[in-house]
């Protein structure tokens, strides 16, 4: 046991951790203001493909992180539009953006750089390891502050919870429902970026690999507050970190590798089980997925 | 009209979004419309194009169908993808197990095993929103990537053939595979993968279309669907027919295993799925959650995945990246259809109707 638990698996369980707790903390401003994000993942990608390309022009990985930001933003901005000004059902919508984020990198890395779905290399000096995990980092007492200490959470938790009661106190529902999904996309965009030009150094067809639903998983774990989840995400990250690291290193008796699937599985079957209530109560927003209709 | 609208406003929906691949074609320097030609006219020519075309159609049927139960009764199932890799892997298993037996016996045990695991595989959703409350689209996501976790662990530890490089299991028994098409249909040669589980997919359509619309359980069902309230006011038991629809959605998901497994591969292939069950979702969507919108609409889907292999190769920069595009493209058109209503009735269409 001992060669697997180093400073090498706490860095690894960082890394592995921060686009999580990224993507985690963005659907926490969609969901508490009442909007299911299940796009996450389709915004990670555009963050991530956008920002690997920008920084490849541009030879600047910040520029790339604001561009990946931007691209998050773009597609969080449609997701809005639909579900908010639309009513178009949430889930469909955000199904819909992941299925287009699967071609829209390919098709654009296919034509600007000829190649099937990835970028070239960026060079090793215009990579960002660090930032985002401060960004990470600074981000979650950030979302803390902002979500219970400020007026604006005040109202974007109240149209989460009783849209009702929040319109006729003179809240405006959607303006804040459109701010809390925007939120949610500029901060899945920073995730994404983090995988191609702070983790790797180019993007690769869907890099993302079902982290932004590994997101989503650690938002209910965590119970829509910002502190369990990002501890949610931490022990998914870990999870994911011993998972690469046990891979032929500790045998069971048998002699057999552990297989790694189980320890995949966790992240998935935690969050069934918390949402069933086995381990304390986890609840979601009151009118989370319900369009809100302005009474006549 | 109410038929007229029904019927358009898919329609439409379809036209925008190739509106918009068109645009995205014209940005990267390509014709659209020889892109568009290449991509029906190579789906539609006979043998190859409608061949292939209606065994890419297959999948999306069942699942189409299982999208479709289960929103009738109210539900968002987007765990047909898990529940079809389950299905799948239990049709494999038991043609693996029972290889020796003739197929009289094989194949209705591969069928049942398949639209069982399937069945249960979306039960568990179905369960655990009517007993314990917890939302049945995160259940189904989750229960996606645990589905996909087990099988490839089985497939990797269990049942493939020691030093396959490839993750697929050992092939099933001759008895349990089931006739390609190309045997009855003069014309169309046997290479053409589309097989009997087409058949079944069309019998689903009908039978599907007959439990919902002409049986009681179907009506209780819909009743659940439509307003769960006033559901179990008039006596339905709503926790029930949620466990019910979740089962059937999963059994037709399930049967998308019978397609690949016994009608096309003959073994368990891992990841074998092209999305299947989140196109279902559009399939569904597009058909308007009716079986005879859900044929027309996975024969489109089908088009669309069977025309972007020559538009990937044939064009100087469009990658196959556009069909993914299409589709994500149709389905937030299809969600977002009050955008369409808006429009028409500034433009004054539809004069003192309600869109």
């Amino acid at each position: 046991m001992r060669e697997i638990f180093t400073v090498s698996l706490i860095w690894s369980t960082v890394r592995l951790s921060t686009p999580l707790v990224l993507a985690a903390l963005g659907g926490m401003f969609s969901e508490r203001s009442g909007v299911i994000n299940i796009a996450l993942e389709g915004m990670m990608l555009a963050g991530a493909f956008t920002a690997a390309a920008v920084t490849y022009a541009s030879s600047n990985p910040f520029l790339g992180l604001l561009a990946g930001i931007a691209a998050g933003v773009a597609i969080s901005g449609i997701h809005a539009v639909a579900c908010i000004r639309f009513k178009a059902d949430q889930v469909v919508t955000g199904t819909a953006l992941n299925i287009l984020m699967i071609g829209v990198p390919g098709f654009l890395s296919g034509a600007l750089f000829l190649s099937s779905g990835s970028t070239p290399q960026i060079p090793k000096e215009h990579l960002i390891p660090w930032t985002p995990i401060l960004i990470a980092l600074a981000l979650v007492p950030i979302t803390w502050y902002v979500l219970y200490k400020t007026p604006f959470g005040l109202r974007l938790r109240s149209v989460g919870e009783n849209p009702e009661a929040a319109d006729a106190a003179g809240v405006r529902v959607s303006h804040m429902r459109y701010w809390g999904v925007l939120l949610s996309g500029a901060l899945a965009g920073i995730g994404g970026a983090y995988l191609s030009i702070g983790q790797s150094s180019l993007f690769t067809r869907n890099m993302t690999s079902g982290r932004g639903f590994i997101a989503l998983a650690a938002l209910i774990f965590g119970k829509w507050r910002p502190v369990q989840t990002m501890l949610a995400c931490l022990l998914f990250g870990f999870t994911e970190a011993v998972s690469i690291q046990m891979q032929g290193v500790i045998k069971l008796p048998s002699g057999e590798d552990i297989p790694v699937q189980f320890i995949q599985m966790v992240p998935y079957v935690l969050t069934i089980v918390v949402l069933a209530g086995f381990i304390g109560s986890s609840r979601p927003p009151k009118a989370l997925g319900i369009p809100y209709q302005k009474e006549k | 009209m109410k038929l007229l609208r029904q019927l358009l406003f898919p329609f439409i929906a379809v036209l925008a979004a190739f509106a918009v691949g068109a645009i995205l074609i014209l940005i990267v320097g390509d014709s659209p419309l020889e892109t568009y030609r290449l991509m029906f006219g190579s789906a539609l020519s006979w043998p190859d194009g409608i061949g292939y075309t209606l065994f890419y159609a297959t999948p999306l049927i069942f699942t189409g169908l299982a999208v479709l139960v289960a929103f009738r009764c109210g539900l968002l199932n987007i765990g047909a993808e898990g529940q079809l890799y389950v299905a799948a892997f239990a049709a494999a298993w038991v043609g693996i197990t029972f290889a020796q037996r003739s197929g009289w016996i094989l194949i209705p045990l591969c069928f049942i095993a398949a639209i069982l695991a399937g069945g249960a595989w979306g039960a568990i959703p179905g369960v655990l929103k009517a007993r314990f409350g917890s939302h049945e689209v995160i259940n189904t996501i989750m229960l996606n990537f645990v589905a996909v976790a087990l099988i490839s662990y089985l497939t990797q530890y269990h049942y493939r053939i020691p030093g396959d490089p490839i993750m697929e299991t050992a092939p099933i028994g001759a008895g349990a595979y089931i006739p390609r098409l190309g045997k009855f249909i003069p014309g169309l040669p046997e290479r053409i993968p589309l097989n009997a589980a087409f058949l079944l997919a069309l019998l689903c359509c009908l039978l599907v279309y007959l439990f919902l619309w002409r049986t009681k359980w179907g009506y209780e069902l819909r009743a659940t669907g439509s307003n769960a309230s006033a559901a179990e006011y008039g006596g339905v038991s709503v926790r029930k027919q949620i466990v019910i629809a979740m089962t059937i959605s999963g059994a037709l998901a399930g049967m998308v295993g019978i397609n690949e497994v016994l009608g096309y591969r003959h073994r368990y292939y891992d990841g074998f799925s092209d999305n299947y069950g989140f196109t279902g979702i559009a399939v569904a969507l597009l058909g308007r959650n009716h079986p005879v919108g859900v044929l027309i609409s996975a024969f489109l889907f089908a088009i669309l995945q069977r025309g972007g292999i020559p538009v990937d190769a044939f064009t100087e920069h469009v990658t196959k990246d556009i069909v993914q595009i299409l589709q994500g493209t149709i389905i937030l058109f299809v969600a977002a259809e009050a955008f369409f209503g808006e429009t028409f009735q500034r433009l004054g269409f539809f004069k003192g109707s309600k869109v």
